[in-house]
């Protein structure tokens, strides 16, 4: 039997955190990929561990899947969501946050819009925080559980090409994605039109970039497919949704020519159609429901880890 | 560090023998019996129990491993989180008569834990205890061996080391005293 625990208290962003801790983080998914398997699929560890699901933006399965990893760990939950809340009456997110804290919660789950509210929260509330998406900026359970995925399907992940294709300008999976897998040794190759990926990363040495999702394909071993955010465009940057699948989306058509087994992924919700076409999304390498599976197995080890962390009062 | 041995591997292999045939005295043919090991140090124990098993019967008998970690009661309480092993139960043991199988048996806190985990795989017909070691006078619950190596006196302060061969290189039982 090993001790081991995680270098940091709170998972705010994947830059935190160190290889091993990536690996420990892996190694106890393992282990509850097997929990999730099971005829009955709960372990007591949480059972004294209340858990904040705070979700200022919308959210389905990242809340779902938070929500099922705390309930197969014996968490007590409770579940917030902006609309409908004080939020809409203009109390600060520091106060909505305390008067929640104030009812005894031991660790925060928080989905913001703004980039940076997680980190905000770890530094003025006593909480545990683990942020599930903050704006464009980040979302490092996705990432986790991304980067587990591949790491199941091939082995290792050192080495494996990876293509992260489509809107990267607006998207915290790809940011987190790109940052995590380059730490666990993985060749990034970013694809998409040039209005869609940010000037810095653009111009980030060492960085493989193309505009051409053959070329991506022709490259890579995972092709990782990301959604359009049509929500978030204010501003028109491609010409219209056919043209971007007609030149940048992934079909059956474009796979064949290149003619090699490719791993499909996308973290979901799915535009089929605009950035992949049904055939591809449920054809042939793809493990997009795998992804999901292993998003709660992915939760419930970060949960375990960080939740040890945090000790019973009377027992130091 | 004061090194006392307990068991070497000539007396660790009559016992092995021996805790066998008791097996076999109440188990017929293992039809409806299922072995369990206790991951980690465990499951090397139960997988001698099993090829010692195996060559007196000469049949195959099936082994699970199970891991506690996720049903510890120290959880929180320690400075740093248990990592779990691999759970692998490769069987249904409703209705089943199940052998858990661990090496030192000491507080009881882990068997305790091994009860918990046991039953989120179904409702076992009975289950029984089989341990090489037991450390007299420190059980902190309730929980007995069915089937025993040998008892021995010891301190709080001193360890039971089980080594096998497969993993340490010989078949030894220790006392470590500090």
């Amino acid at each position: 039997m090993q001790n081991e625990s995680l270098s940091v208290r709170h998972l705010i962003s994947i830059r935190d955190l160190s290889t091993a801790d990536i690996e420990l983080i892996f190694r106890t998914a393992d282990q509850f990929k097997e929990v999730i398997n099971r005829p009955i699929k709960k372990v007591p560890s949480l059972r004294d561990i209340t858990v904040a699901n705070l979700f200022f933006e919308n959210s389905t399965r990242t809340k779902l899947s938070f929500e099922l990893a705390e309930k197969r760990l014996s968490a007590d939950i409770v579940n917030f969501s902006a609309s409908g809340s004080s939020v809409s009456k203009g109390e600060t997110l520091i106060d909505t946050v305390n008067n929640i804290l104030a009812m005894k919660v031991d660790m925060v789950v928080m989905r913001h819009s703004s980039p940076g509210a997680p980190v905000f929260l770890s530094r003025h509330c006593p909480a545990v925080i683990i942020n599930a998406g903050d704006g464009a900026h980040e979302h490092p359970t996705q990432a986790l559980l991304d980067a587990y995925s591949m790491k199941e399907k091939h082995g290792e992940l050192k080495g494996l090409k990876v293509a992260i294709i489509g809107d990267i300008l607006h998207s915290r999976v790809a940011m987190s994605n790109l940052i995590c897998l380059q730490k666990l040794g993985a060749e990034v190759m970013l694809c998409g039109p040039k209005t869609l990926i940010q000037r810095p990363l653009l111009q980030q040495p060492g960085l493989l970039i193309s505009h051409n999702t053959e070329e991506a394909l022709r490259w890579c071993d995972v092709a990782m497919v990301l959604r359009i955010q049509l929500e978030r465009q204010n501003t028109r940057l491609f010409p219209s949704q056919r043209e971007y699948a007609r030149v940048f989306g992934l079909n059956r058509a474009l796979l064949d020519k290149v003619g090699k087994p490719i791993t499909i992924m996308h973290p979901g919700p799915i535009n089929r159609g605009v950035e992949i076409t049904s055939d591809v999304a449920d054809g042939p390498g793809n493990i997009i429901l795998d992804q999901v599976e292993n998003g709660v197995a992915v939760r419930m080890a970060v949960l375990y880890l960080l939740a040890g962390q945090i000790r019973i009062p009377d027992s130091a | 560090m004061d090194k006392r041995l307990l068991l070497d591997a000539r007396t660790l292999q009559i016992m092995l023998d021996r805790l066998c045939h008791q097996l076999m005295e109440d188990h017929d043919d293992f039809s409806q019996t299922r072995l369990i090991g206790l991951q980690p140090r465990g499951s090397l124990f139960a997988r001698r129990i099993r090829q010692r098993l195996e060559h007196f019967t000469g049949k195959s008998i099936p082994l699970g491993l199970l891991d506690v970690t996720f049903y510890r009661d120290d959880f929180r309480r320690r400075d740093e989180p248990l990592v779990a092993s691999v759970t692998d139960m490769p069987f249904d043991v409703e209705k089943k008569k199940v052998i858990l199988i661990d090496d030192v048996l000491y507080t009881g806190r882990t068997l305790r834990a091994g009860f918990d985990a046991l039953l989120d795989f179904g409702r076992p017909e009975q289950v029984q205890l089989l341990c090489l070691i037991e450390r007299k006078f420190s059980r902190q619950f309730p929980i007995e061996p069915d089937y025993l190596g040998q008892a021995v006196n010891t301190l709080n302060t001193q360890k039971v080391v089980v080594s096998w061969a497969e993993s340490e290189g010989q078949d030894s039982v220790w006392l470590l005293s500090r």
